[in-house]
């Protein structure tokens, strides 16, 4: 049998029981990865379940620093009898398969084209632990130990780690790392240790990741310390699934350090609200207030947000919404990743409405975009969505270290205090002094005899008086629109990537590829691909909405424009074609809405099947009528 | 349209301890129908804050939606407001005092913003305990959409087009006694006596205020047997008069022994409650729902002030929001710096 080959390149999945302790077992494994110094991104995949349904939790290990999701497993690690079948037939051929031996395997269950690795665990654990619970819990930190092994995990790294997370009870210390051994040494006595697929620290690791002194963290936490550093006061929220840790992790930086030295007392307030209506409304009412306030939500929440959306976008208040996207519509599947908000969220709310987005592809994008929203919320006095999604904001990734430079001041926008309001020569609340459609706007209680005006979700003049004339209406609307204009250059411009040098294209086509968030690092994994196969792609990373101008360059420049992106109808790309009036047939479509992230090796194969089809077929979409 | 009153003033008008008179709280004309009660209570809450001598821009008025949310337009012109959305202005002035606990809130509500779409918010205002006052003008229907009843429209109240009404009306008062409001009050908006002090009241209270005021509706529901038309409603009513002396005034008005009770709140104001002697307790939560479900089964209408714990924890107290106002915090008082950045970082290794 031909076995898998390679170093610092591959996909190990652990199959596990939802609630079993392995979470924390799983994450020690991609730690020590982490800690060797070669680029990982491991991805919890699990079910709407506190405890007995499946869940997996997937590594990826890419010398090439790619940290999406491939596709494909190279080596299962299977203790949950109840997917094992799935999961035995999941494996690539050539690949490696770990399970519990306590029982043997059942014929069904053995392929004669991957290796079997059995280990005793649950036997083992029987006889070393007097108590169930232990012999569960430590049942995970076992086939670590054996995992570790057969791939050579340092296993110092393994033992420091546990150091780290058990600080200061030794007891448990002594017992993980005693666990950890147990299983390290039956894979020694056992196998052939390490496999032909395995680690080596400082082999060929990308440099650029080798470099930087990396962290490991979650979009939802990094988000979370984006508002502390953004200087958000007030965040009021309803627990939803799953930006849930996005307010828990604000609040738990908050205790810390916002805390007022002189009275102990707190220089922030949290409120979990009755619903989502009430979150929002809460960050509308503290925002108008002058404070930087705002609310995390996902799906359904980002629904129920969508009247207050628009009440915050007519009457110009800023608000700052974190959308961690989960998959829909309805409950749809709460504990899946998808970026299907992104037509919700662009036009969220009755009327005539467009709202800013952001989406960020990484943690460091969600901490630098987060404290950019307030500064744009408060510049463009309207709401700013940041377009995360579960696979970010749940799952940790490497990222390069969180920065920051100590000259930042928040800018607050366009805000009269009293001083300004009796410097200015004439102040409406809607006039457009400036001509680029941000007026300036005043807080209560600033002056006692300027300044105040009457906020309404009703039509109203530029001096703020309510008005149901259509030239007044007319005025405003159009003045919203010259505001969203303004807005382009004020949001995070596109990355583009000139395109992996191909010694021999088998097109003429100039083929592009446009993606955002955390369809990118499979995109350009794709691309990469692409490249091998003699298809050289550009690339340009979406990063806010408003769309800049060099998104409508970028498609002109191409004759076939990938659209990559993780929903079923190919919201960017209609948003894309509604918003630059493109014609539908030159972009297309590469989608993927599964639930599971995007996989570099789908969009490949998607490339290929559309570049496969005759050429003239290519050329008939692209001239599709508009 | 609404239009701006003029500005002049005659020289003499009365002026208050900050010097200004009550002019200066007026604000646009109203373009509610001539004789609506709303326009009272609008006077009502002119009149409390001039006497209670409140900087007019201290002040933020925040309603929902309906011809009662229409009411901040028309006093306080000094003042910033805020027309939000229907049902739902009890979390925009939840986070509005969040960002400033300094100044005074005024909410102002109808019954259908309050007691149907936005039940919700207005049970969680009160669990909250936001330091706010917050008025209803209850008039029993919808009037911006003509007249449909609304859900305190009273059981057997017949609509101007005939129609019975079979359901139980909602009593907002009895509402927030129960679920723990810490100052419920009711009132009439043809009662200027009783309504001024409550108000007063309301806003020297240090947490959530709720008054529930019937307001008749001239157009829809003014007329027999709606139940709350200005006659049925005077002949209903059962009032508890009552005075409101600020924290610092000199009591000048003599009381017979025995004929008033008062009730000292935070800050050293103090409420007078005649009719003491009948025996109700503004203090026992208990016997205030008791009283005023009584008074509804007998067919009167119990105003005046129903429930009072002046010494009740508010939201920003209970949440330990240091004293400054989180709306007014510097950078250097938010942002926590590199330093901490560089230490999370390594956290993170």
């Amino acid at each position: 049998m031909k076995q898998i080959k390679g170093v610092n390149d591959f996909v190990v999945k652990f199959a596990n029981v939802n609630g079993s302790g392995s979470a924390s077992a799983n994450h020690l494994f991609a730690k020590a990865i982490f800690r060797m110094g070669i680029p990982v991104s491991p991805r919890n995949i699990f079910p709407s379940n506190i405890q007995g349904l499946p869940t997996w939790y997937e590594v990826r290990v890419s010398a090439k620093g790619y940290l999406g999701r491939r596709g494909g497993v190279d080596i299962m690690c299977c203790v949950n009898p109840q997917s094992m079948e799935a999961d035995v037939a999941s494996v690539e051929p050539g690949g490696y398969f770990l399970y519990d031996s306590t029982k043997p395997l059942a014929p069904h269950l053995q392929r004669d084209d991957i290796s079997y690795f059995g280990v005793p665990l649950t036997e083992m654990c029987m006889r070393e632990y007097p108590n169930p619970r232990l012999q569960q819990l430590l049942k995970n930190v076992v086939y670590v130990g054996a995992m570790a092994a057969l791939l050579d995990i340092k296993f110092s790294i393994l033992k420091d780690l546990l150091g780290d997370q058990f600080k200061g009870k030794e007891k448990l210390i002594s017992s993980n790392v005693h666990a950890l051994e147990m299983g390290y040494h039956y894979a020694m006595d056992h196998f052939k240790c390490p496999l032909p697929i395995h680690l080596k620290a400082g082999g060929n690791a990308a440099p650029h990741i080798q470099e930087s002194e990396h962290i490991l963290m979650n979009g939802n936490t990094a988000a979370a310390l984006g508002a502390i550093y953004g200087g958000a006061t007030v965040a009021a929220w309803y627990p939803i699934t799953p930006s849930t840790s996005v307010v828990d992790a604000f609040a738990q930086y908050a205790e810390r350090m916002r805390i007022d030295p002189g009275s102990g007392k707190k220089n922030f307030a949290i409120v979990q609200a009755e619903d989502e209506l009430a979150a929002i409304g809460m960050v509308v009412g503290a925002s108008w207030n002058g404070a930087r306030a705002f609310t995390a939500t996902s799906g359904p929440g980002l629904s129920l947000m969508s009247e207050f959306l628009g009440l915050a976008y007519f009457a110009e208040v800023p608000v700052v919404l974190i959308d961690v996207q989960r998959s829909g519509p309805s409950t749809g599947m709460p504990t899946r990743s998808q970026q299907s908000d992104i037509l919700a969220a662009a036009y969220a709310s009755h009327g005539d409405t467009k709202q800013v987005l952001l989406f960020p592809a990484t943690p460091r994008e969600c901490f630098d975009m987060t404290v950019q929203a307030f500064d744009l919320a408060e510049q463009l006095q309207t709401p700013v969505i940041l377009m995360s999604d579960l696979d970010l904001g749940m799952n940790d990734w490497m990222s390069p270290p969180l920065e920051w430079d100590d000259s930042y001041q928040m800018d607050r926008g366009k805000v009269l205090d009293a001083e300004g309001l009796d410097k200015a020569a004439r102040w409406g609340r809607y006039l457009d002094v400036d001509g680029d459609g941000i007026c300036y706007r005043t807080l209560p209680g600033a002056h006692p005899d300027k300044g105040a005006y009457f906020t309404r979700g009703s039509s109203k003049n530029e001096m703020a008086v309510y008005s149901e004339s259509g030239e007044d209406y007319v005025q405003n609307m159009d003045r919203l629109l010259r505001k969203f204009e303004t807005a382009k250059s004020y949001v995070p411009a596109p990355k583009t990537h000139d395109p992996i040098p191909v010694s021999k294209p088998k097109t003429k086509l100039k083929l592009g590829a446009l993606f955002f968030g955390t369809s990118a690092s499979p995109a350009y994994e794709a691309v990469e691909m692409m490249a091998e196969d003699g298809y050289p792609i550009d690339t340009m990373r979406i990063r806010a909405f408003p769309f800049h101008e060099s998104l409508d360059a970028f498609i002109h420049a191409h004759d076939l424009v990938f659209v990559i992106e993780q929903n079923r109808d190919g919201q960017m790309r209609r948003l894309i074609i509604n918003e630059c009036e493109i014609p539908p047939g030159k972009l297309r479509p590469i989608l993927n809405y599964s639930g599971t992230p995007i996989t570099a090796r789908s969009i490949a194969d998607e490339i290929r099947n559309a570049l496969g089809a005759k050429s003239a077929e290519v050329v008939a979409l692209h001239s599709e009528p508009v | 349209m609404s239009y701006i009153k003029p500005k002049f003033q005659h020289p003499n008008m009365p002026k208050n301890a900050l010097g200004y008179t009550v002019g200066d709280y007026n604000g646009a004309i109203s373009t509610l129908c001539a004789g609506c009660g709303h326009d009272s209570i609008s006077a009502a809450i002119r009149n409390a804050c001039f006497l209670s001598s409140i900087p007019p821009h201290r002040i933020a008025k925040l309603s929902g939606i309906g011809c009662s949310s229409k009411m901040p337009t028309y006093f306080l012109g000094r003042s910033h407001g805020f027309n939000s959305v229907h049902g739902r202005m009890p979390s925009v002035a939840t986070g509005a005092s969040l960002a400033n606990r300094e100044l005074t809130y005024i909410g102002i509500s109808g019954d259908g913003d309050t007691a149907s779409i936005g039940m919700g918010q207005f049970i969680h205002l009160i669990r909250r305990n936001v330091n706010m006052t917050y008025i209803v003008a209850n008039n029993g229907c919808y009037g911006l959409t003509k007249g449909q009843d609304s859900a305190t429209a009273d059981l057997g109240a017949v609509s101007k087009a005939g129609n019975v009404n079979p359901f139980d009306g909602i009593d907002l008062a009895s509402l927030a006694i129960l679920q723990g409001a810490s100052f419920v009050g009711r009132s009439f908006s043809g009662d200027k006596e009783q309504l001024e002090p409550l108000i007063r009241a309301a806003m020297a209270h240090k947490g959530f205020a709720f008054i529930d005021v019937v307001s008749p509706c001239v157009t829809f529901n003014n007329h027999s047997g709606s139940g709350k038309s200005y006659a049925e409603t005077r002949k209903a009513l059962d009032a508890m008069p009552l005075d409101f002396v600020p924290m610092r005034e000199e009591i000048r008005t003599q009381y017979e022994p025995g004929t008033t009770q008062g009730v000292t709140l935070h800050d050293g104001s103090v409420i007078h409650l005649h009719k003491a002697s009948n025996g109700y307790k503004t203090d026992d939560r208990n016997a205030a729902l008791l009283s005023v479900q009584e008074a509804r089964d007998e067919g009167r209408l119990l105003t005046g002030l129903l429930y009072l714990d002046p010494n009740t924890q508010n939201l920003a107290q209970n949440l330990k929001l240091a004293s400054k106002p989180l709306n007014s915090l510097s950078k250097d008082e938010l942002c926590p710096g590199s330093r901490m950045l560089d230490s999370i970082n390594q956290g993170l290794r």
